[in-house]
């Protein structure tokens, strides 16, 4: 077993958002997490990834408690654990969140020297291979402005990996795109999952989730309705879940 | 209106070279307010966005005081107060410095505010996923976008500050306006308020174009 949480509960300003989540994903999984609007499934990523601050549960990477639940109270590792198990996880934003102010090149590179204090060359090199990776090795001295959406969301991935992340979160990586530039992102996300990387995917492409996962997540409500292999979900018994993708 | 100067080329140059010192103390009010008051406002601003209303609450009394009483006042009362509630004696100019960096740190901290406010999130977040800290993430990630979208504002109030700084002659700071003043009232003729205005114009159109520089430098990205 790799990451956990446990009976996640989070609501924001009284209104319950995640219920009660119980996942765990291990190693070179690939998890997608499919749901209506509304239903949790980002929040729940978010709070993986200490965006925000879950109110009870208990979340657990290798063995190492993020957080924990005693006795109705919620309590966090201190702030070096914290920062220890972040780094071993990366993030891809809907909205890719590129620096505008630095080059794509820069946008690789700042923060393994910066954060990792990885030489400079050595950064680089790194860089320059993941943007070959995600077909942009021309556009390693564009600024994000110049980038189409696919591009920039491509570098957006690159990015993560430069922090070497054991798991790479995406939250919906591609809805903010059209179906062109949403398939060359798709195809950077299926390179990656043939290489074994873990992945927790939150996402509205119902054939990425069914192509690509292992583990299909259906949450709706702060719920899990249903969970498994795609196979399962995309032949579902549950009414709810038949309903939503379609199937 | 008699002509006493600008008919008389060596009387002109003599009045030139002394507005021209005190356009010079004009220069020295101007940036050493500047160089004060843009670090202290990025604390203000600091202080105005905290999450403790103790640090908040004074603070934003602090801006409502100064953008709410006359520079004027404010100067004329820091030159009468200071040298009474402190052991040491201050001279006119460093109580006019302390009155404007403290004018201008409110103004500053407000700007930064808004431009602080309006960096998305999402950068927030994608710093705090890549593992900077607070302050890595404060230095690297929002200043320099912050530096862009308050640049018109800012240009604002340098232009503004050049002209503010007039005011020291209400205490008698020997600047451009005040000695503007003395001759005009020791020739009994306007010319020399004709030549403080050039001076004026001269340096805010200066002021003016660096600021462009440093907007044109901030134009490779979007």
């Amino acid at each position: 077993m790799m990451l956990s949480a446990t009976d996640i509960h989070k609501g924001f300003d009284g209104l319950g958002v995640l219920k009660g989540i119980s996942l765990s994903i291990d190693k070179g999984q690939v998890m997608a997490l499919i749901g209506p609007s509304g239903s949790g499934k980002s929040t729940f990523l978010r709070c993986l990834n200490q965006l925000e601050k879950v109110d009870s549960g208990l979340i657990t990477l290798d063995g190492e408690t993020m957080c924990q639940t005693k006795e109705g109270v919620c309590t966090y590792a201190d702030e070096k654990t914290l920062r220890a198990i972040s780094l071993r996880m990366g993030m891809v934003f809907q909205s890719f969140n590129l620096f505008p102010h630095r080059s794509v090149l820069q946008n690789l590179i700042d923060a393994p020297i910066r954060v990792k204090k990885m030489p400079k060359a050595q950064a680089i090199e790194q860089a320059k291979a993941l943007l070959n990776k995600v077909g942009l090795l021309n556009k390693a001295d564009q600024y994000p402005y110049q980038l189409s959406g696919g591009q920039a969301q491509r570098v957006a991935i690159a990015r993560a990996l430069c922090m070497q992340p054991e798991i790479m979160c995406f939250d919906e990586p591609t809805s903010a795109l059209d179906p062109e530039l949403t398939q060359e992102v798709l195809a950077v996300m299926r390179d990656l999952a043939k290489e074994k990387m873990t992945m927790m995917v939150v996402t509205h492409e119902m054939s990425f989730a069914r192509d690509v996962a292992d583990h299909v997540v259906f949450m709706e409500g702060g719920h899990i309705i249903e969970e498994g292999p795609p196979a399962q979900l995309f032949h579902s018994q549950n009414q709810r879940t038949h309903q939503f993708v379609g199937a | 209106m008699t002509i006493k100067f600008f008919n008389d080329p060596p009387r002109l140059w003599n009045l030139t070279q002394i507005l021209l010192e005190g356009a010079g103390v004009t220069l020295s009010i101007f940036f050493l307010t500047l160089l004060l008051s843009v670090p202290l406002g990025m604390l203000v601003a600091q202080g105005r966005m905290s999450n403790r209303k103790l640090v908040r609450g004074p603070i934003a009394f602090y801006i409502y005081i100064m953008r709410g009483t006359p520079l004027m006042l404010q100067i004329m009362f820091v030159y009468f107060l200071l040298p009474q509630i402190l052991p040491f004696s201050v001279d006119r100019f460093s109580a006019v410095i302390f009155a404007f960096v403290v004018n201008y740190a409110a103004y500053f901290a407000e700007i930064f505010r808004s431009g602080i406010q309006a960096i998305p999130q999402g950068q927030h977040e994608a710093a705090k996923v890549l593992g900077y800290s607070k302050a890595q993430t404060f230095f690297y990630v929002v200043l320099p976008q912050v530096c862009k979208r308050v640049l018109l504002p800012v240009t604002n109030e340098v232009i503004t500050l050049i002209k503010d700084t007039a005011l020291a002659s209400t205490v008698a700071v020997v600047e451009l306006m005040t000695i503007a003043k003395k001759q005009v009232s020791g020739s009994s003729s306007i010319e020399p308020y004709i030549v403080a205005i050039l001076l004026y114009l001269l340096l805010n159109g200066l002021a003016e174009q660096l600021c462009k520089l440093a907007e044109r430098k901030l134009n490779y990205y979007r």
